[in-house]
């Protein structure tokens, strides 16, 4: 079964097995080729690249390599040997110089805070110590900066900081994790559930879950009496309703969260139209948006028409006979409806719910743009810590738990609906 | 549809409800899209309908928000961005979505499964997710802050759409039409050319439309990506949204609502060609 005889050889030359069986599927795979390429490097490497920092963090152990050397003979009780206090200095005194050691001593204060005001302001005084030790000729040994860093900030006395250096010097490690599931360290360097009003990411995660289901099920509320309108429109009025779907799921995003600043800001056009109408004060207009209003409202109307056209696309394929044979042999409509309808519809149902949900779950611009600070989601602090804080590895860990998340899901839709049959509009 | 036999008052109450909500739901859908486009006409600058508007007085509608889009380049600039970035990703996923979707098409292309469901996987992803990966991977490759990082990052969001349609142009194709080509003479190119290529080219063109739209309106990227450079539409309208919202983004807006209309319109006409000749 090649595809490429001559045409004009009548007899062509029998062709190895193996290579007619081959040819079409290595130009079959040839063509897709260059695009897996392009797909592994520019999207498949950004992703191993986000798993990567999740758990790998060398910045610290780079920074201090001879205080992480040191650290690796110490039990973890009391203070740490001669060696381990030298090596400290050392690299705290030339990183200093070197304008470099507030980076690091960010890094270690997120693994225990009020790291940095202990790194910070003892490196100061350290580097005035050590040049006037070496100006008075005296030595400066390990001996010589264990007393002079313990009685410059006495907390170098006790095991707390060196725990939380080696802990932050940790290449491979949880603690982004740890920290995204609200986790913080303990007095004793273990890792125990911060006090619950301290807990951020997990009421977030929980948070998003439950606005992303809400968005869902209203979707659903809306989507399926008007999914069913078009699906049992005479053809001509269904495209015009399906136009009416379809240039919300065209039009770019930000013109419609505009749209919905514009329509339900305090001076906005909703507000104006109910003061006008009498039906409340010109002081007691509603806030509808920047707040979780605002993010429900247009996260359901961008979300709508996700929900919308895989329902009409299975709709469309039930015949109207089963509902007319439902009722002709005495079952109310809404018996039918339940009984008959609905029941054909499910497969559309899942696929359009899972579909809203995946989307709503990694909303970022919407709640940005209308939610205020209620109406924010994790993607909201994922961008947070991307671009503000900088803190790249909670971030990578926090997205790659999203991710874990949304695999999931589409395990659930492969298996629900097929992955290779997402389709468009 | 619902058979007329059993018109109880219930069921016309709840016909009626239905009739309403389904309006109430269109009218949710459109309303908030097309109220833009009269305000953008608004001779004041406010966000909310003048009483000269709603009066219809010539007077308190004008051009001037049309006009300052090309005063500066506050607007056009990102515009120029936005289409630089947009054709040439456009271009990348088309040429290589469309030859991924023949190959998939093909009968003897092994492990079809799997290699779609990679080749979709950037458009299913939520772009906060490989937002923060590609922003990571790019910076490394010092690609952020340039062109060439945000037109690859939109390429791979914008092949799957292409993949997608050509595919499903591609349903159903009988592969023997191509073997008859070739014993009628045509080496593969010309039976590609003459036999495949006129088949699939309304799926090209919607994939590519969809591929050109995705990234015209993508932001997240470009958020954590972009600099000043790279300013696009949605970057300068998030901006304007944030910091100080002039009605300007109104008129950028309706300019959008157009675009959407024609990139919709173009898709749906050439999806009724499709299955008119199918």
């Amino acid at each position: 079964m090649t595809s490429r005889e001559s045409p004009r050889v009548s007899q062509p030359v029998p062709r190895p097995l193996w290579r007619r069986a081959l040819g079409p599927r290595l130009r079959a795979a040839g063509l897709a080729l260059p695009l897996v390429a392009f797909v592994s490097v520019t999207f498949l490497g950004p992703m191993l690249s986000l798993l990567t920092k999740s758990f790998y963090d060398p910045e610290v152990a780079d920074a201090l390599p001879g205080t992480m050397a040191a650290l690796r003979d110490w039990d973890g009780q009391g203070t740490p040997s001669d060696e381990a206090f030298a090596a400290v200095a050392r690299e705290f005194v030339a990183a200093r110089t070197e304008r470099t050691l507030g980076r690091t001593a960010n890094r270690v204060n997120r693994v225990a805070s009020g790291m940095r005001s202990v790194i910070m302001g003892s490196s100061r005084e350290m580097v005035e110590a050590g040049a006037a030790a070496e100006a008075a000729g005296a030595a400066t040994d390990g001996a010589f900066w264990r007393e002079t860093m313990i009685s410059i900030d006495s907390r170098w006395g006790g095991p707390e900081p060196w725990r939380a250096l080696e802990a932050a010097g940790q290449r491979l490690t949880a603690r982004h994790y740890l920290k995204a599931l609200d986790f913080e360290r303990g007095p004793d360097g273990g890792y125990v559930r911060a006090p619950e009003v301290w807990r951020i990411y997990v009421p977030l995660f929980w948070r998003t879950f439950l606005v992303s289901l809400g968005v869902t099920l209203l979707c659903l509320v809306i989507g399926y009496p008007v999914a069913h309108m078009i699906a049992n429109s005479p053809p001509k009025r269904a495209n015009v309703l399906l136009l009416l779907v379809l240039l919300p799921f065209w039009t770019s995003l930000l013109v419609r969260t505009t749209s919905w600043i514009v329509l339900l800001q305090n001076q906005g056009i909703v507000n104006d139209f109910l003061v006008a109408i009498g039906l409340i004060g010109d002081d007691g207009r509603i806030a509808m948006i920047y707040n979780m209003t605002g993010t429900f409202i247009a996260m359901t109307h961008v979300l709508l028409p996700f929900l919308v056209l895989p329902l009409y696309s299975v709709m469309r394929a039930i015949p109207p006979a089963y509902m007319n044979a439902a009722v002709s042999l005495g079952a109310t409509p809404f018996q039918a409806l339940r009984r008959v309808y609905w029941p054909q519809t499910l497969p559309g149902v899942g696929a359009g719910c899972l579909l809203t949900f995946i989307l709503a779950i990694g909303y970022y611009i919407t709640p940005a743009l209308v939610g205020g600070q209620s109406g924010q989601l994790i993607s909201n602090m994922i961008a947070y810590h991307v671009q503000t804080s900088l803190n790249w590895g909670l971030a990578a860990a926090l997205a790659a738990l999203l991710l874990g998340g949304v695999t999931l899901l589409y395990v659930v839709y492969d298996r629900l609906v097929g992955i290779d049959r997402i389709g468009l509009g | 549809m619902m058979a007329a036999t059993a018109v109880s008052p219930g069921y016309r109450v709840a016909r009626w409800g239905y009739l309403a909500f389904c309006v109430a739901a269109f009218v949710f859908l459109i309303a908030p899209i097309l109220v833009l486009v009269p305000l953008s006409f608004n001779a004041e600058p406010y966000f909310t309908f003048t009483e000269g508007m709603l009066r219809f007085d010539p007077e308190a509608y004008s051009l001037r928000w049309y006009r300052s889009i090309f005063d500066g380049d506050e607007w056009t600039r990102p515009l120029a961005n936005s289409l630089i970035i947009g054709i040439s990703a456009t271009v990348v996923a088309t040429v290589l979505g469309a030859a991924a979707a023949l190959g998939l098409a093909h009968p003897a292309m092994p492990g079809r499964k799997i290699v779609t469901a990679l080749l979709i996987s950037p458009m299913i992803t939520p772009v906060i997710i490989a937002g923060v990966g590609m922003f990571f991977f790019y910076s490394n490759l010092g690609l952020a802050q340039t062109h060439i990082g945000i037109i690859l990052a939109h390429a791979v969001f914008g092949a799957p759409f292409v993949v997608i349609t050509v595919s499903a142009t591609l349903a159903g194709f009988d592969w023997t039409v191509m073997r008859a080509a070739a014993n009628l003479g045509a080496n593969p190119l010309v039976a590609f050319r003459r036999v495949q290529l006129p088949l699939i080219l309304p799926g090209v063109i919607s994939g590519s439309l969809f591929a050109f739209a995705a990234s015209f309106d993508e932001l997240v990227i470009v958020l954590f990506m972009g600099g000043l450079e790279q300013r696009t539409l949605p970057r300068q309208m998030w901006s304007g949204i944030r910091e100080e919202i002039s009605p300007t983004i109104l008129a950028v807006a309706t300019f959008l609502i157009v675009f959407a209309l024609l990139a919709l319109s173009t898709v749906e006409w050439l999806r009724r060609r499709g299955s008119a000749r199918a």
